[in-house]
């Protein structure tokens, strides 16, 4: 019975709960059935992915309507995946939310918090569970309303204008996304992914699909905050409350890069790729978004601004990935989806926990402060390694397969880029590490003590993480493989 | 020629819609009147799923004596979940713009954006 209705109960289960959440009383009592319901979703999750994890996949129909006339949800191995992550993500942020939230936002307003959590979990799940490409646009628009809101909630008035921002050029994404659906219905009277994709295959040379296809990658882009459209996100996770800054970086930006693998290998097909060039596309906006990127994270002098143009230059490489179209490409893409979400949480977990005890995250306010709280500094130096890409840690892992995937090509100058990169969050990296434990304390600072266990082991668990998938990969690579496969994207050939 | 012109006039009122709401989102230091250009941006995109639905000499999609064509309704109705999008869009855009005007006492992007830079 419940294995039946798996994929949709992953949807359901938090919708119900939201509008449940901002009804109790506010206190604790939000946060414990928001701990509940997101342990709940992480656990149907995990038995998802062990369900088609063998390269089968489920087929469910909303309301006993067949598919293409009714929505379906097509799950398969990449699907499973991206829930799995958005799902663990948001199981793990909650025991860390409990208590920057008591600090951080007003206690009459914890209620109507952690209902819109759970409105942007929905919003994400049902992205990642969903085979129809109008319902991937509502749920995209659940989660992306949620999120301003909950950016809104930070605590400085700057958090307004962020969310102001993201709110317009979310939006402006989100209509082109609509504009390019109803010119590929326009042509095939077909929302369903897979009816989409047997459809489009003999009218792929007509011009409103290609239209539409621009529409929907830009759109997608904007979301995605692919280079140059990513001025929204910078100031959105500095402002934002420390648990959303962890949630949204771990997760919301790698469901839009599922978005674009789903409509670009599934909707429409790699040789449609190729036709229209935009492989080329993806690789010189990935490569310029890789470099100048980080070079922009160099010259912050902000923590969470650092990480947040660092999480910018990483989303470009999964780009850079898509971009090889190759099997090896789109691994790396996907097990650096799963990876990215490790180290980026763990670091925004750590500059969470500084923000908690300083209130801010501007360096000359931070300075040594590394000494203070070394296990909150050792977190930031593991999964700092991690995001440089040592041997020995989750980074390297998808690094390794970027420069396959290059070097099978032969495509040098990109696989330049890529260590190019590598040495660039070196530097912006060690910027970090010099400034909280190198520096010498600005005088004025009151000495503060480590950060609460609550908040210590939800990033001890990532940062352990980052460590385990670094020499275990049996999971990532190995459902990245049966993804790729499912996705039909082929080896390369010369 | 003249065909094309009269025969599409309601893809060619999209399209001048669509432009002319996007401009003005991106021209606009006024942020409720970037709201309304993002507004009027995303009407345009109602206006064309409604365009994509009309079959020609189609009637409303209502099964009735005498008539064997009907319009499409599906992109009607895909349209009003869009709708509701839209609306709550518009409503948080604004809601934000109220809370902005308090803590910054403006609503011009260049005015608040040299309070930010002032502290």
């Amino acid at each position: 019975m419940i294995e039946q209705n798996l994929c949709l109960l992953l949807v359901v289960i938090p919708l119900i709960a939201a509008p449940v959440t901002a009804m109790l009383p506010a206190g604790r009592s939000p946060w414990l059935f928001t701990l509940v319901i997101t342990w709940l979703c992480f656990a149907l999750s995990i038995w998802q992915l062990t369900i088609v994890l063998d390269g089968s996949t489920i087929s469910y129909e909303l309301g006993g309507w067949a598919p293409p006339w009714g929505i379906e949800y097509h799950i398969d191995a990449l699907n499973a995946f991206v829930a799995l992550i958005v799902s663990g993500i948001a199981a793990i942020t909650l025991p860390y939310a409990l208590r920057t939230v008591e600090k951080e936002i007003q206690l009459q307003e914890t209620s109507l918090f952690y209902a819109l959590f759970l409105l942007c979990l929905v919003g994400l799940l049902g992205i990642a569970q969903t085979g129809d490409v109008f319902n991937l646009f509502v749920f995209l628009e659940i989660s992306s309303l949620s999120s301003y809101v909950l950016i809104a909630m930070g605590k400085q008035r700057r958090a307004l204008t962020a969310a102001y921002q993201y709110l317009i050029m979310g939006s402006i994404g989100a209509t082109f996304l609509l504009i390019g659906i109803g010119l590929i219905y326009a042509e095939t009277g077909t929302l369903n992914m897979q009816d989409l994709h047997q459809r489009l295959q003999p009218i792929l040379d007509h011009r409103t699909v290609h239209t539409g296809f621009v529409f929907m990658v830009v759109g997608i882009a904007l979301k995605l905050a692919l280079f140059p459209l990513h001025l929204w996100l910078p100031n959105a996770y500095k402002y934002s409350p420390s648990a959303i800054s962890v949630f949204l970086s771990a997760t919301a930006t790698k469901v839009a890069v599922y978005i674009m693998l789903r409509m670009v290998f599934t909707v429409f097909s790699t040789s449609f790729l190729k036709i229209t060039h935009t492989e080329f596309i993806f690789l010189i906006l990935g490569a310029f978004g890789v470099i100048v990127a980080s070079m922009a994270a160099i010259v912050q002098h902000d923590l969470k601004r650092i990480l947040a143009y660092s999480s910018i230059a990483q989303i470009s490489y999964m780009v850079l990935g898509m971009g090889f179209a190759s099997t090896l490409g789109i691994t790396a893409t996907v097990v650096h989806v799963f990876n990215h979400a490790l180290m980026k949480g763990a670091l925004f977990m750590a500059a969470g926990a500084i923000v908690y005890r300083v209130g801010s995250s501007r360096f000359e306010n931070i300075y040594g402060i590394g000494r203070q709280m070394p296990w909150t500094f050792a977190a930031i130096f593991v999964s700092g390694l991690s995001l440089i890409g040592i041997p020995g840690t989750a980074g390297f892992i998808s690094k390794w397969y970027f420069m396959l995937a290059a070097l099978e090509q032969q495509a040098w100058l990109i696989a330049f880029v890529i260590l190019l990169g590598s040495l660039l969050s070196v530097v912006y990296m060690w910027k970090i590490f010099e400034a909280l434990f190198f520096h010498r304390l600005a005088c004025t600072a009151p000495p503060v003590t480590e950060a609460p266990l609550s908040m210590m082991l939800p990033m001890w668990t990532l940062v352990l993480a980052n460590i385990y998938f670094g020499i275990n990969t049996e999971l990532t690579v190995g459902v990245a493989e049966t993804a790729v496969r499912l996705l039909g994207v082929t080896a390369y050939h010369e | 020629m003249i065909d094309i012109i009269i025969g599409h006039y309601n893809y060619w009122i999209v399209i001048l819609l669509m432009m002319a709401g996007f401009y003005t989102v991106i021209n606009r230091g006024n942020l409720i009147k970037k709201i309304a250009g993002l507004n009027i941006f995303q009407t345009s995109v109602f206006l064309l799923y409604i365009s994509i639905g009309y079959v020609n000499e189609g009637t409303t999609p209502i099964i009735a004596e005498g008539f064997t064509r009907y319009a499409n309704p599906l992109p009607h109705v895909l349209i009003l979940t869009a709708i509701v999008v839209g609306v709550s869009t518009t409503a948080l855009g604004l809601a934000l713009v109220v809370r902005i005007k308090r803590a910054y006492g403006t609503i011009e992007e260049d005015e608040i954006h040299d309070k930010d830079m002032s502290l």
